[in-house]
């Protein structure tokens, strides 16, 4: 057995042991690489910047414990953002996995303000199943469609949802989504329909499919997973679990990229010795 | 009578909610309103249909000791246990120190993560072992996964601190992610919402009929 041939038929767990100790070791021993803030994302911090400071804001959080290192991160800083210019947080969750964590991220990221009071500066609507159709629905009033918040209180009793009533309430929706509902269809239900100006941070995998929106402007800035939120971090001067998972992702985006030439360079080489 | 009242039914309110579109008038708006409420308690009856679907199969595969019965235990055991400590514990089930939000926190969580987690292991496998340059399309998508991959981590950054600004990797897969993948996004965009459009009427009219009970 030629070694190319052999090389070829490696056993596959060789490589899940390379790629565990690639992403493993630069969170146990951090490179502190340098990371450059992109175009999206300083569109997508300018946007909240712009928002006048006391503003109430509406930001749905879509997705679920799987998505929770590339959104967690983004969704804490976006919080701190807001929550320094004083604005207030009308957050909730269209996935139905998902209302347990983004509470948790709501409540930890207010903690660290203590003057910040829930129902007054900020308000978790929970979950609601229907997708598209709460987002429509939304549109008649955001007590219609959830009528009760995340604890069970009633929306109505809370003095920041009198200041909620429907999209017009809001100067900007900041939306952190893992896939299906999320940015697409908030997008086409609610920022094509109200005219409510939008920013969004996805995951890497679903970043490219919102590139169009974002040119359009019906994005005004958008973080594209965990790279996404480093450089947001990074604009807000954190260092966050982004910044440190960036240099196990490096090396995980170098590894994969290794395997795709060295795949390739092994079968070239094995079909020029089987040709000569 | 039993095709033709759905397919009747189907098309009134799938013409109606496109008119509640273009018309805000009231008489428009809140019957619009009201079947939007109605869509949402259906989803949430889908959600209890389908709970008791996977129990019913699971159960079934159970008793009849189906290939792979003890993983179906094990989910209907897990389900049928979740179900009731939630209930049991009613209004803020999710609190801290609950028992639910023990199993979110403790059983739900890592093992969502876990899932999600394996995918960079099958992707490195994947990348050696299937990923195979054999035309010159599979070349361009190559070379702009490895452009994208490679330019989107700071590692890159690191090492190209000495390369003039337009040679820097992180700018041309920039470029790359605004143009050739921003045109083909959007065709492909614009593609499928003429799709979607295209299978609305279809079912609006009665022309497509899969969903009353499979037939075309």
């Amino acid at each position: 057995m030629t070694t190319p041939s052999r090389l070829e038929s490696l056993d596959r767990r060789w490589l899940f042991v390379l790629m565990g100790l690639l992403v493993l070791l630069p969170l146990l021993f951090p490179l502190a690489l340098p990371i450059y803030p992109s175009p999206p994302v300083k569109a997508f911090r300018d946007a909240i910047a712009r928002v006048p400071d006391g503003s109430v804001i509406l930001m749905p959080c879509d997705y679920d414990p799987s998505g929770a290192p590339e959104m967690v991160p983004m969704t804490r800083t976006a919080l701190r953002q807001l929550f320094r210019k004083h604005c207030r947080v009308v957050m909730l969750n269209l996935w139905n996995g998902g209302s347990g964590i983004t509470d948790q991220v709501l409540r930890e990221t207010a903690a660290e303000f203590p003057q910040l009071e829930y129902g007054v500066d900020y308000v978790d609507l929970g979950y609601k199943a229907g997708n598209e159709a709460v987002m429509v629905l939304m549109g008649q009033g955001i007590a219609n469609a959830f009528p009760r918040d995340y604890n069970g209180t009633d929306t109505r009793t809370l003095p920041l949802m009198q200041h909620a009533h429907d999209y017009g309430s809001f100067p900007l929706l900041v939306n952190i989504s893992e896939g299906y509902p999320g940015t697409k269809e908030w997008v086409q239900q609610v920022q094509g329909r109200f005219h409510l100006p939008m920013v969004a941070g996805v995951t890497a995998v679903g970043a490219p499919e919102f590139y169009p929106y974002l040119q359009t402007g019906q994005l005004q800035g958008l973080l594209g997973g965990m790279a996404g939120a480093a450089e947001y971090e990074k604009l807000q001067r954190e260092v966050g679990t982004a910044t440190r998972g960036m240099d196990a992702q490096s090396m995980a985006h170098y590894f994969v990229a290794f395997c795709i030439l060295a795949g390739n360079a092994l079968q070239w080489t094995r079909r020029r010795g089987a040709v000569s | 009578m039993k095709r033709e009242v759905p397919l009747f039914i189907t098309a009134v309110i799938g013409l109606f909610m496109i008119l509640s579109f273009f018309v805000p008038h009231h008489f428009v708006s809140v019957p619009a309103d009201f079947l939007q409420a109605c869509a949402i308690v259906l989803v949430a009856c889908g959600y209890v249909l389908g709970g008791a679907n996977v129990l019913k199969v699971n159960v079934v595969g159970v008793i009849r000791q189906h290939p792979g019965w003890p993983y179906q235990a094990l989910l209907a055991v897990s389900l049928i246990a979740t179900l009731v400590i939630g209930l049991l514990e009613g209004p803020g089930f999710l609190d801290p120190g609950m028992r639910s939000r023990w199993l979110y926190d403790r059983v739900y969580m890592p093992m969502s993560a876990t899932m999600f987690a394996l995918l960079a292991f099958f992707i490195a496998s994947a990348a050696f072992r299937a990923f195979r340059i054999r035309t010159l399309e599979a070349g361009l998508l190559a070379a702009a996964a490895l452009i994208v991959m490679i330019g989107r981590v700071p590692l890159t950054n690191a090492l190209m601190q000495w390369a003039p600004e337009w040679m820097r990797l992180q700018n041309v897969q920039e470029w790359v992610m605004d143009v050739p993948q921003n045109a083909s996004k959007r065709a492909i965009l614009i593609g499928a919402a003429l799709g979607v459009m295209a299978t609305g009427l279809r079912v609006i009219l009665g022309i497509e009929r899969s969903y009353l009970s499979g037939e075309d």
